[in-house]
């Protein structure tokens, strides 16, 4: 096995173990590190593709690469905006979670 | 086995274990940390990967911006209720199930290669030498993809915009709510005073040889923001109030001079965000860095958050 078939399974996994952590863990916070870390796997997958088409004395494709970095910082703008969600739904109800029928659910907004 | 690919299985199995720990720990703040690490972990797996640039674009943004993001929102959310409730075994051991397939899926996906691998490499080095540039990706970001790039800054604008819009009307056009630790003396406050000066000379080297070596204006910009959180954290100099005008030319001058350049081209090269033949890496450079002043100052607002007091 190669070192860009290994990294691509190490990406295989992280893809799984993101979407693990998106699904099973209530905290709006930790949904938001767990959707990172689904994300930085599917990168690397794609940093795999560009790796196997290296080419004209180039360790990579560079186009996926460039896309990669675009999708890094749009990746953060996205977590900035749920971030500053996530905490905007603290000042109003108090609470952190996404849970609809909780019982000690307060009276402002739609917690 | 080489030394080499030892490296490379442990680097996977250290990416492994740093990344299913953020899932696991109990404590969010444990988790952040473990995030940051991991960040810093997959960026040397970039270089293992020949993708030098994505490597300090991950360093610097997926592990040190969102981590200090994360890190304030996790400080805030402390004292939230609601946190102490767990999802049920048969949830968790269904979600367990899907995402071994979803793991499965791309795994098979990544044993069974296509025969002939498409590659885009032999056509950008092709024409690479027109626009006087070095670094290939340099040339995809500014060259073949320039309207990526150039949406990809119009992004970072709006989701600027998204999250001040979050903040209740009255405080709008008000001061972040970064948290400011101003203590005279302390160690935050020296390294306030000793890195500004070190980063600032690191992100403009970033900037300039981003042309020809791995780097660039996001990388840069990173760099300045970072520099900038850590003087405005230590209270060294205040946080602006986001109605400052001075602080919404800056966020915008990068796009704009690109936006600039690109309708230019329209005239002078017969294509929107193409250069004139000569002229494209003097542009380029120009646009680079009225960009990494832009992204630096978007990042930096970013991190700092909604405004909320005036």
């Amino acid at each position: 096995m190669n070192a860009a078939t290994l990294f691509g399974l190490c990406g295989a996994v992280l893809v799984g173990l993101g979407l693990y952590g998106l699904v099973t863990n209530p905290e709006p916070l930790r949904k938001i590190l767990a959707f990172n870390l689904l994300g930085s796997g599917v990168f690397l997958v794609f940093g795999v593709v560009a790796r196997r088409a290296a080419a004209s004395g180039l360790g990579g494709d560079p186009v996926p690469q460039a896309m990669v970095i675009t999708a890094i910082v749009v990746a953060f703008a996205a977590t900035a905006m749920a971030i500053a969600l996530v905490l905007r739904l603290l000042q109003e109800t108090g609470r952190s979670t996404l849970s609809a029928d909780d019982p000690g659910g307060t009276d402002g907004g739609n917690s | 086995m080489t030394i080499s690919s030892a490296f490379d299985v442990g680097l996977v199995v250290l990416i492994l274990a740093v990344g299913a720990a953020t899932i696991a720990m109990r404590e969010a703040f444990a988790a952040v940390i473990g995030y940051v690490v991991y960040g810093l972990l997959l960026a040397m797996a970039w270089v293992r990967l020949a993708a030098v640039d994505v490597a300090l674009t991950e360093a610097a943004i997926g592990g040190g911006m969102t981590g200090m993001l994360m890190l304030g929102a996790v400080a805030r959310l402390r004292l939230a209720e609601g946190n102490d409730i767990r999802t049920s075994l048969p949830v968790r051991l269904a979600a367990g199930v899907l995402c071994v397939l979803v793991t499965a899926g791309v795994a098979v996906a990544i044993l069974s290669p296509p025969k002939t691998i498409p590659t885009l490499a032999p056509m950008v080095m092709e024409n690479l030498a027109q626009s006087g540039l070095g670094n290939p990706v340099a040339g995809v970001l500014f060259v073949y993809r320039a309207l990526d790039t150039l949406l990809e800054k119009v992004v970072l604008i709006l989701a600027l915009l998204g999250v001040w819009s979050l903040a209740p009307d009255s405080v709008w056009g008000g001061i972040p709510g970064l948290r400011v630790y101003a203590r005279p003396g302390s160690t935050l406050t020296f390294l306030a005073q000793l890195l500004p000066p070190v980063g600032i000379v690191v992100a403009v080297y970033m900037c300039w040889v981003g042309a020809k070596e791995p780097g660039g204006a996001f990388q840069g910009g990173t760099v300045l923001a970072a520099m900038w959180l850590l003087v405005m954290i230590a209270g060294l100099t205040s946080v602006p109030s986001i109605g400052e005008r001075w602080l919404r030319r800056l966020l915008v001058v990068g796009p704009v001079i690109f936006l600039g350049i690109g309708l230019a081209g329209m005239v002078l090269a017969n294509a929107f965000l193409a250069y004139p033949p000569g002229y494209a890496k003097p542009l380029i450079v120009a646009v680079e860095v009225a960009l990494t002043l832009s992204i630096g100052a978007a990042l930096g607002l970013l991190a700092a958050g909604p405004p909320e007091r005036v």
